[in-house]
């Protein structure tokens, strides 16, 4: 079931030397190779036809097959085609794209490189999180080294090809990370996401064809064209190939990034790899992958951390960023704070996704405050479950899903809240 | 191509491109729906309309998804019904007790779908929202908006006037005016087409004349708009036992396509206004004079700023009589002067304000009763010039294309027109087209609302217009961008303008309009290069002494460039009132008979002498201004005056007041008492247009019904009964049973009209000519094949750059422009007495450049004193760069400074209009 080669951590080997994340330290350790060798060697329907064989999934949440996705952009066209990278990593819990932003720049800017010769894109936009600073600067810097140095601008590497790259900030917005938003904002408009169809492959940014992917999925990459896809199903399962970097936070006491094989079991990360809850305490739920992922019940954390395996358990690998709750935490308490990000993230174009996340928030707050009523939470599930499935994004899903979670395997502490008509926990941090 | 898909187990068949709301619209299955109003773009934000399609892993939103191909699609399954139970609960539940929609009009979707789905919230509600109250006719209750969108689409993409947007995010999001300012602070106005948005209690009109009251329970009158010549389709709701209009809707019309401006919506309450006139007048103060004291004098201290006659003040100068006793008084002091005198000594002004049957009685009352052809209206104080240049040119008057075909161009110029305050709904058209990529040229001295659509804006110098085109044109010429072929087939004369242009270097007129040289190149090569280019022009180009030569320049740009005759092309002079057109098709002009048959022409003559059983004068009239002066001069000593205002509306006021204090008799026939009337010996009480049946020609030549929505005050009479019972007394009968007797007598002797009758316009009017009415809407298009010339051909007529005249001078060094706002109508008769318009716009101003204000230490809301050689008025100062420095800008509807005192009354040689838009006029601090 899950494979384990030797080396596990490709994407991270090297973050330890600092000269990584410069161009020169980059190609030491055989940088813009693959780059090179898919511009000038393959053809383009080549390195989609070796992403899709490698069965890479897009890793900023949906787990859509990034090969599959690319194979959507139009052949035959008279209008240029972009590529967008989305560095807008929001996700509360979610931390992986950070890292590599800062660490391996080059890594980014050559998985693109390779994404946009595969799909004929004559640009890249790169659209990062407003509030990732350094790892902006780290871009800029790497994306002038990169034009100095022939590989980005006209002619890459000597070819016919040529690709730019524009860096575009974010400002603050959660739904720019959806990827219709995303193209809402960079065109300058308000960050509301965009009715599909038509999908971003024939209509996208500045109504040009483009593919959206993540940072991580770019990352993978060069190293699928370097080695081959068969090496890349080495790792992780059959469905699910590839390593993942998970971030671990919340309860654990070894908090941090892990890369690991995808389906490596989630007690296996929180227990051994994150060193599990602190003495005296204990595991009381884990949210697999970011906030928006339902949470798993201690006694669940065997699930391997593949889509295929926590889909049965009624979630979903996210974007990986695991937290870690111990039993000292209240789940209601929990769901104010998750469902209050929601009610403020929400862009409002949809009915139930404005109006439900701001009741949802409204409902579970009155019963931490002890003023809720037994009927609220069948009302609380009654909403949630009208969220899903009938919105323009999956906004309105990604607020519904915690919600039902949390509902699905700690209905006990809503129903005390409810009954002792006060939150029996004690008050840790103020709402 | 179509496609067929499965509604509801039903096999449907659209065509492709159709959504599935639409296509099961269609097959009629009515699905529920807020956010979604067939006349805006779809954006499928609400999801009341989501529907579940067969394969698919989410609901799809119908009124934004295409139908596909096989596609299965259930639009009302119980876990849709539940969804959309849940969807009104949730906005339900934050819904204020009582709906403002639900109090007024009881047509609130939002609770509709409440009762549909028996929904009673079980939640809360959260945080209170705010209500904002600036508008003075829209009430926001932000409590009560569900974000649906509408209102947003409806300013931004119905009107283009980008006032509403959405403001912050998830639970928090707002709709917002400009950058979150109240309504009233914002840049909005006041179109009302939010509130016909509007789905919920959210966005509603206030109260204008009478209590808002449930649909249901009035009376619905389609009619047309009284104001502008765009001629808005528009339905009244009428309380009938208060007899007062509750609210107006826009109606669909192939011309305005339902769309309204602040006039049209929020300005009907002028007709019930106290200061109506219920009875005749006669007048007991004598020897004559102003009775008010700004009209007595402009040069008098004002006692308040601003505002409507003070009926305690001019009414004890009258005495209340019966009709027989003033209708006999009427007829015999005419036929005294008449008899006395001859028939020159009498004259009379008919208004664009009233309907084509009333212009043509008036008219022909004038003709063959006084016995001269000295009758006018103030289509000579606006598109005169114009006209005279078209029939000189294309031997017609009227526009040869519609407003609305600017869709089928790609390059437009709209030059000297205020569109978007004179013309509101039309610039909405013009404003669609320069969203789609048509590119705007602009011309014109003053900034005005429209140059902010433009592709290009080209501010030139007052009266510079004869060498701006001259200029436009040489560079056609020289660029090779002329239509040979449309000139040697359809005109005569280019060699002429090549002549007559030459000298028009772009260099030189640079420096004549202080426009660069490379736009002038830039924008004759757009113009020139053209598939399809439109003309409009308003006011800006026609009140000049050179007003006539100023069309002739852009009748020859298109001619040269075959801009002429086939769609998205033309020549579309906008004309301001609402009949404007139609009293000049009418015959209520000096020069012309109805249909502009020449009076000085022998045939059309003895039509007419047969027609009407009389001997008719074979003199052209007088005009309007020459009318006036002729009074002043004791040429003419008896006058007719019909529903119009010379007091404010003519150039040189204090000429005017001269004229009209030496009449021997004035009857006055009007709705208020105007600053005209105070100079009458009988007045006469008037029915405004809601409260007639009549046709208006729009425009566009789309003749319209206006129908009667309320009935007339007190003992005021129809204007055509009031114009019968004078001609019968005067000794010539006139019998009809109603206006479309009259009309169908008017169509007899126009040619144009011929085929229309009351009973055949339909509801949105024709467009004449208009030969089938039964099948079709009229003619777009005319002159494709020809022009009615004698030899079918356009005439060239060359112009030469010559200037205003009277221009800036040490003395007088700023150049006043006189105008109008949106929110009020020419002498301010109507919108002054209109609660919402004059709420809006109290009073007047003049627009002075920051610059000149700094110089002149001029204060914004300080007063100046404007003075020119023929009097002086005092009125607030407006800062703004939309005038240019040197220039002065100045709205004439307002009495207490009245914009007339100012201008002069010389007339440019062929059309006789005067020079509103330039004369010369000093600026100085001034206390009030």
């Amino acid at each position: 079931m899950l494979r384990v080669p030797h080396v596990t951590n490709y994407l991270s080997e090297h973050f330890a030397d600092d000269a990584f994340g410069t161009l020169a330290g980059y190609e030491r350790y055989g940088g813009y190779k693959a780059a090179r060798q898919a511009i000038t060697g393959m053809a383009p329907s080549e390195v989609v036809a070796l992403v899709k064989e490698s069965g890479l999934q897009g890793r900023g949440g949906a787990g859509f097959l990034a090969g599959l996705k690319w194979s959507f952009m139009p052949a035959e066209t008279d209008k240029p085609k972009y590529l967008v990278c989305n560095a807008d990593e929001s996700e509360p819990g979610s931390f992986k794209d950070r890292i590599l932003l800062e660490r391996a720049p080059h890594l980014l800017l050559e998985g693109i490189l390779i994404g946009a010769w595969a799909t004929g894109a004559s640009k890249t936009f790169l659209y990062i999180r407003g509030e990732y600073a350094f790892p902006a600067a780290q871009l800029e810097r790497a994306i002038a080294e990169a034009y100095d140095k022939g590989y980005l601008g006209k002619r890459v590497m000597r070819s016919g090809f040529s690709h730019d790259v524009v860096l575009h900030r974010g400002a603050g917005a959660y739904i720019c990370g959806e990827e219709t938003g995303l193209l809402e904002s960079l065109e300058g408009k308000k960050g509301q996401p965009r009715k599909k169809p038509p999908f971003p492959a024939q209509y996208g940014a500045f109504g040009m064809p483009s593919t959206v992917n993540n940072v991580e999925t770019f990352c993978h990459v060069p190293h699928i064209v370097a080695k081959g896809s068969d090496w890349f199903r080495a790792f992780g399962t059959e469905k699910s190939p590839g390593t993942t970097i998970f971030g671990v936070s919340g309860h654990a006491v070894r908090l941090g990034l892990y890369e690991l094989p995808l389906g490596t079991p989630l007690e296996e990360i929180v227990y051994r790899h994150a060193g599990g809850v602190p003495e005296g305490r204990r595991v009381k739920g884990v949210i697999p992958g970011g906030v928006s992922m339902p949470i798993l019940p201690a006694d669940q954390l065997d699930v391997p951390m593949a889509n295929e395996f926590l889909r049965e358990r009624k979630t979903m690998l996210g974007t990986g960023g695991i937290m870690v709750m111990d039993d000292t935490t209240c789940m209601v308490r929990a769901a104010c704070v998750i469902t209050y990000f929601f009610r403020d993230e929400s862009c409002g174009q949809c009915t139930q996704c404005r109006e439900g996340t701001g009741w949802l928030n409204k409902i579970v707050n009155r019963i931490e405050r002890g003023a809720g009523v037994p009927e609220d939470l069948d009302v609380l599930i009654d909403v949630a479950g009208k969220m899903e499935g009938q919105t323009i994004c999956a906004f309105a899903d990604a607020a519904a899903w915690p919600v039902q979670g949390l509902l699905r395997h700690f209905r006990a502490d809503f129903e005390q809240h409810v009954h002792e008509r006060k939150c029996p926990f004690p008050e840790s941090f103020q709402l | 191509m179509s496609v067929t898909l499965t509604i509801d187990g039903r096999g449907v068949t659209v065509r492709s491109g159709t959504t599935i709301w639409e296509a099961a619209r269609g097959a009629g299955i009515a699905i529920p729906t807020l956010c979604h109003d067939p006349g805006l773009e779809p954006v499928g934000v609400c999801r009341m309309c989501a529907v579940e399609v067969e394969g698919a892993r989410v609901m799809a939103a119908s009124c934004v998804r295409l139908a596909e191909p096989g596609m299965v699609v259930r639009t009302a399954s119980e876990k849709i019904e539940r969804c959309r139970a849940m969807l009104t609960e949730l906005l339900m539940s934050e819904q204020p007790d009582v709906s403002a929609k639900e109090r007024t009009t009881a047509d609130d979707e939002l609770h509709a779908l409440a009762r549909r789905y028996g929904v009673r919230p079980r939640l809360r509600r959260g945080a209170a929202r705010p209500r904002d109250d600036s508008s003075p006719v829209i009430e926001v209750d932000h409590q009560a908006c569900i974000l649906c969108d509408r209102c947003i689409r409806a300013c931004n993409d119905v009107q283009h006037n980008d006032v509403i947007g959405r403001t912050g995010k998830g639970y928090r999001a707002r709709i917002a005016f400009d950058l979150d300012q109240g309504m009233g602070d914002s840049t909005c106005v006041s179109c009302g087409e939010c509130v016909a948005a509007c789905p919920t209690g959210a966005l509603v009109n206030k109260p204008i004349s009478a209590p808002l009251r449930p649909r249901a329970e009035l009376a619905a009158i389609d009619t047309v708009c009284p104001y502008c010549g765009v001629g808005c389709a528009l339905t009244y709701h009428v309380d009938e036992a208060a007899n007062r209009v509750v609210f107006a809707e826009g109606r669909e019309s192939p011309g305005s396509r339902g769309r309204l401006c602040v006039k049209g919506r929020y300005g009907f309450d002028y007709v019930s206004h106290p200061h109506r006139l219920t009875r005749p007048l006669i007048r007991i103060d004598y020897p004559k004079r102003a009775l008010s004291s700004e009209v007595e004098s402009s040069r008098r201290e004002r006692r308040k700023p601003g505002g409507i006659v003070d009926y305690d003040e001019v009414m004890p100068a009258f005495r209340e009589a019966s009709w027989d006793e003033a209708l006999d008084l009427v007829a015999s002091r005419l036929r005294e002067i008449r008899d006395r005198s001859g028939s020159g000594a009498l004259a009379g002004f008919g208004s664009a304000k009233c309907s084509n049957e009333e212009a043509y009685l008036f008219q022909k009352l004038v003709r063959a009763v006084f016995g001269t052809n000295n009758v006018d209206h103030c289509t000579r104080l606006c598109h005169a010039s114009s006209v005279a240049a078209l029939l000189q040119m294309i031997g017609s008057g009227a526009v040869t294309t519609t407003y609305g075909d600017v869709e089928n161009s790609d390059v437009v110029l709209i030059t000297g027109s205020n569109t978007t305050s004179n013309h509101p709904v039309a610039a909405t058209f013009f404003k669609d087209a320069a969203r789609r990529g048509t590119k705007l040229i602009v011309v014109d001295p003053r900034h005005s609302g429209i140059a902010d659509h433009a592709w290009r804006f080209c501010r030139i110098r007052s009266g510079t217009d004869v060498a701006f085109y001259n200029g436009l044109m040489r560079v056609i010429i020289e660029e090779g961008l002329t239509d040979a072929d449309y000139i040697a087939e359809h005109t005569t004369g280019f060699e002429e303008i090549e002549r007559a242009v030459k000298a028009y270097t772009p260099e030189r007129v640079s420096g004549i309009c202080g426009v660069p040289a490379a736009l002038l190149r830039e924008v004759a090569i757009a113009y020139g290069e053209a598939r399809a280019a439109i003309t409009f022009w308003g006011m800006g180009m026609s009140q000049h002494v050179h007003g006539t030569d100023n069309c002739r320049c852009i009748i020859s740009l298109a001619l040269m460039t075959g801009n002429v005759g086939r769609p998205g092309t033309g020549l579309h002079p906008l004309r301001g009132q609402n009949n404007v057109q139609g009293a000049s098709d009418a015959g209520l002009i000096p020069m012309s008979y109805p249909g502009y048959q020449p009076v000085t022409s022998e045939a059309a003559r003895a039509r007419f002498e047969a027609a009407w059983d009389a001997k008719l004068d074979p003199q052209t009239g007088l005009t309007s201004v020459e009318i006036i002066e002729a009074a002043r001069d004791g040429v003419v000593k008896g006058m007719y005056m019909l529903g119009e205002n010379p007091f404010l509306s003519e150039p040189n006021v204090n000429e005017v007041r001269k004229g009209l204090a030496a009449l021997e008799f004035l009857v006055v026939q009007d709705i208020f008492l105007t600053e005209t009337a105070e100079f009458a010996d009988v007045v006469l009480p008037a029915t405004s247009a809601l409260e007639k049946t009549g046709t208006y020609t729009n425009t566009d030549r789309r003749v319209q019904i206006g129908r009667p929505a309320l009935a007339p005050p007190g003992e005021a009479r129809l204007d055509w009964e009031i114009i019968c019972e004078i001609s019968t007394r005067m000794g010539y009968p006139m019998q009809y049973d109603s206006a479309s007797e009259i009309f169908d007598e008017v169509v007899s002797l126009t040619d144009s009209h011929s085929g229309l009758r009351h009973d055949n316009l339909g509801a949105t009017g024709k467009l004449y000519p208009c030969p089938n009415p039964e099948e079709s809407d009229g003619t777009v298009v005319m002159f494709g094949d020809g022009f009615p010339t004698g030899d079918g051909r356009a005439r060239f007529v060359a112009a030469e750059h010559s200037g205003a005249d009277e221009l800036p001078d040490a003395e007088y060094p700023f150049i006043l422009v006189t105008g109008r706002v949106l929110e009020h109508w020419h002498t301010g008769v109507m919108t002054r007495r209109s609660r919402a318009l004059s709420a809006l716009v109290p009073e007047a101003f003049a627009e002075v450049h920051p610059e000149d204000c700094e110089r002149l230490a001029l204060e914004e809301d300080g007063f100046v004193r404007v003075r020119s050689r023929r009097g002086e008025v005092t009125l607030r100062v407006r800062k703004s760069v939309d005038t240019q420095p040197g220039s002065v800008f100045i709205p004439f509807h307002f009495r207490e400074a009245a914009a007339n005192v100012l201008t002069t009354d010389k007339l440019d040689p062929d059309g006789k209009i005067p020079e509103f838009k330039f004369c010369a006029v000093r600026l100085e601090t001034a206390d009030l």
